[in-house]
């Protein structure tokens, strides 16, 4: 069989042996609690320092701005329930869109049990929020503004730098939320470009370490924090820090900060390549999402053909995508995003999403497509016969 | 230079066998627990067979078991999780004073949620008397929070008691056994506990991440919403090498655990009795109902802060209390609670041993300690002045 081709880093990415490489000497040699007040804690507090003065580099934050926790479900989580419940005296308003991560929207249905409103704006067929809707939907009592930046699913990348330019210059005082968990390391990332005052990041969408994640905080915004202990993270987020994941974090986003033009431009073109071969080839088949999507996420319609079908059967040939987001593969319903795009649901259920690395190749993808084509032909022929 | 590391009750280094563990899933096995294909598939094997680890180390089922981020999140879990859940039966909870901060803060934090708090107050060692969580209870009393071990005197509390108690008057009953395990037995059934809160970090685990214990039909209401991980208790993606990690090390933690705390506790008495020799110094905590690896002195006219750099500039890694708050310049409350004064409690000194020490260190510590001790009091002018009276 053909070496594995793993086409769902979307989900999740593999570590880079560099990147092992620092948590192994981290776990190994720097195993003090960066709180103690000896020679130990001083040195893990170091390891603290330099992962963050990473991500904020990367960013262009300060890095008293920078926020870790155990991920980017906890980032957001901490971004919308921090931020709103500091906020209720002002008001209970939120915006949101209907084709954000579940952590998002759970945790708006949570703040919606606590007395908050929530508007959940549509996106069009490209799975794109206009601008000038976020701004409609806004009230006198709205405190925060949440909107992804690159959509996990579909790729849609947001124009979040215009939603933030015209969110503050109408209304300076609601706070502006970016999930940027899929964009980091992809797109430039840039929280103060986008008047952005809360960015969500997570480590192992970039080859980093699962179970490690950071929320930028822009300095003087105070945050309710989700739960209480010791002052780490200045008592936004306390418990003794994960410092082999927050060292493999920075390491992660050094690797990807100096690659990430690189990266960008050969990741497009493995999108590319795959999705021409795919519409060429394949017929009956559909891209969702706009043209101009994110670099690393393609999501395709088999049109007739049980998606879930179609992916062991790749699986059986050492191709690995996934049917939509990990998160919810275990449920049966069809994606909010795509249902959100207007895919009728049959059609939801014959897609597949393609998401790459810059560890990928295109003879992965021309292997990939051969099967694609043959698989998609013999699937439907068999369906056909039922 | 020596290289001692006397600060176990702040972190622990991790065992070469769980790193061991773990590197396969900083490699090959880096899927998402998630995903439907055989990467997933094959790291969320891995990761049940961590929860079997963990379920069977402290005699749980595998599905009581939900991991965490570590200890903290797991206590405010557990607290804020069950008050919130429970809210219609009543608003009453009761703990101690000497609770890790997490469980404090967890508490008094729901105080603003309209939660009533009672803070039990403890004895001289630190001790919480098993007749005042009795007292407490009201028709209100939601929950009960006691830890097992205290992290800064080692002080054990009646947990057992105090959970047999609890169950009798259907209170839920949550202990922080993050100091306890691998140093004590613990198991959920003996300790008659609802939840229980673990951290991999200080049983030689990796930090970031942890276990709450949940007792099948206690209802909790999460505070982190998401994806369905953890059966929606703690969603988000897995910290997988961690949990792995956390799996390896519980398992070797309560493996021959008399035999190491034997070892340890022998060290520990010989540590207590030399640093009592040199006078002027006080023993925190309980003298035998204590963890086997934790020495609590408060050393009159000596600030613990001046002890500690000058015990690190030896080699020598200490701490004053608990890591978590070492950056405060508040006394402990603890100590506070135990009935010591601010001087006394600000010269504190904890020492906490482990796997890792030998009698040769301990020895080397009781050598160099004495001069320090008179040197930073020979420095001291309440020293002086309490030479010349």
């Amino acid at each position: 069989m053909h070496k594995p081709v793993y086409l769902d880093n979307s989900a999740t990415t593999r570590i880079l042996p560099e990147v092992a490489a620092v948590m192994r000497q981290v776990m190994a040699d720097s195993f003090g609690n960066p709180s103690s007040p000896h020679r130990l804690g001083l040195e893990a507090e170091r390891v603290l320092h330099t992962a963050r003065r990473m991500l904020a580099g990367a960013c262009g934050a300060r890095e008293a701005e920078i926020f870790f926790t155990s991920g980017g479900t906890e980032a957001n989580n901490l971004a919308l329930k921090g931020a709103a419940l500091r906020r209720v005296r002002r008001g209970r308003h939120l915006v949101t869109t209907k084709i954000e991560h579940a952590s998002v929207l759970q945790a708006c249905r949570a703040l919606e049990k606590q007395g908050f409103t929530v508007t959940f704006l549509e996106v069009d067929s490209c799975g794109l929020v206009d601008p000038e809707q976020v701004t409609a939907a806004l009230r006198p009592d709205t405190v925060l503004v949440s909107v992804m930046h690159v959509n996990n699913e579909a790729g849609a990348v947001q124009p979040i730098a215009e939603i933030g330019r015209l969110l503050k210059s109408r209304h300076s005082g609601i706070i502006f939320h970016v999930d940027a968990v899929q964009s980091l390391g992809k797109l430039p990332v840039h929280p103060a470009g986008w008047c952005a005052d809360l960015v969500s990041f997570s480590a192992h969408k970039i080859h980093g370490p699962k179970g490690t994640g950071a929320l930028f905080c822009r300095e003087g915004l105070e945050l309710e924090p989700l739960f209480h202990g010791g002052g780490q993270e200045k008592g936004v987020r306390p418990g003794t820090e994960n410092v082999a994941g927050i060292a493999g974090f920075g390491a992660a986003v050094r690797l990807c900060a100096e690659r990430r033009e690189e990266n960008q431009v050969h990741l497009a073109a493995l999108r590319q390549r795959l999705l021409c071969g795919i519409l060429a080839q394949i017929p009956d088949t559909a891209c969702n999402g706009p043209a101009a999507a994110a670099p690393h996420i393609a999501s395709v319609t088999f049109k007739g053909v049980n998606g879930e079908v179609l992916m062991h059967a790749l699986e059986e040939r050492g191709i690995f995508v996934s049917t939509g987001s990990a998160c919810h593969s275990r449920r049966p319903e069809p994606s909010h995003v795509l249902l959100a795009m207007g895919v009728a649901e049959k059609d939801i259920a014959s897609t597949l999403r393609f998401s790459f690395s810059p560890e990928n190749t295109t003879e992965e993808i021309d292997y990939a497509l051969e099967q694609l084509a043959e698989l998609a032909a013999s699937l439907r022929t068999l369906q056909g016969r039922r | 230079m020596a290289k001692i590391y006397l600060d176990h009750g702040a972190t622990t280094p991790l065992h070469p066998e769980v790193l061991e563990a773990m590197k396969p899933y900083l490699t090959d096995l880096f899927g998402n627990p998630s995903s439907l294909h055989s990467f997933g598939r094959e790291v969320r094997k891995g990761l049940e067979e961590a929860r079997e680890k963990a379920a069977a180390a402290i005699g749980a089922e595998e599905r009581e078991i939900v991991f965490t981020s570590g200890g903290t999140e797991s206590d405010n879990l557990a607290i804020r999780g069950v008050a919130r859940a429970a809210r219609q039966r009543g608003n009453h909870i009761i703990t101690s004073a000497v609770e890790h901060h997490a469980v404090l803060d967890a508490c008094l934090g729901l105080r603003e949620e309209g939660f009533d708090v009672t803070v039990l107050p403890v004895d001289g060692y630190g001790m919480v008397r098993v007749s005042d969580v009795e007292a407490a209870i009201t028709d209100q009393t939601i929950l009960i929070s006691i830890m097992l071990a205290n992290n800064e005197v080692g002080t054990l509390q009646p947990v057992a008691e105090i959970g047999k108690i609890a169950r009798g008057r259907g209170v839920v009953f949550h202990t922080d056994a993050v100091q306890a395990i691998g140093n004590l037995p613990v198991n959920v059934n003996d300790l008659h506990c609802d939840l229980l809160a673990l951290s991999a970090h200080k049983h030689y685990g990796p930090k970031g991440v942890g276990v709450l214990y949940v007792r099948k039909g206690t209802r909790l209401k999460v505070f982190n919403f998401g994806g369905s991980q953890e059966r929606k208790m703690r969603p988000g993606t897995e910290n997988v090498p961690g949990i792995i990690g956390m799996g390896r090390a519980i398992e070797l933690a309560v493996q021959e655990l008399d035999k190491k705390a034997d070892r340890i506790r022998k060290l520990r008495d010989k540590l207590i009795a030399g640093v009592l020799e040199i006078g002027d110094v006080r023993l925190n905590g309980h003298p035998t109902e204590r963890l086997p690896g934790n020495v609590n002195v408060s050393v009159r006219y000596v600030e613990g802060e001046s002890l500690i750099l000058s015990l690190d500039l030896k080699g020598i890694a200490a701490s004053s209390g608990s890591a978590c708050t070492s950056g405060s310049l508040d006394p402990s409350h603890v100590l506070l609670a135990m009935g010591l004064d601010h001087q006394t409690a600000h010269g504190s000194l904890r020492l906490t041993l482990g796997a890792g020490n030998t009698e040769e260190e301990i020895d080397y510590v009781l050598s160099v300690m004495p001069e320090i001790v008179s040197r930073l009091r020979s420095m001291s002018p309440v020293y002086a002045g309490q030479r010349r009276d």
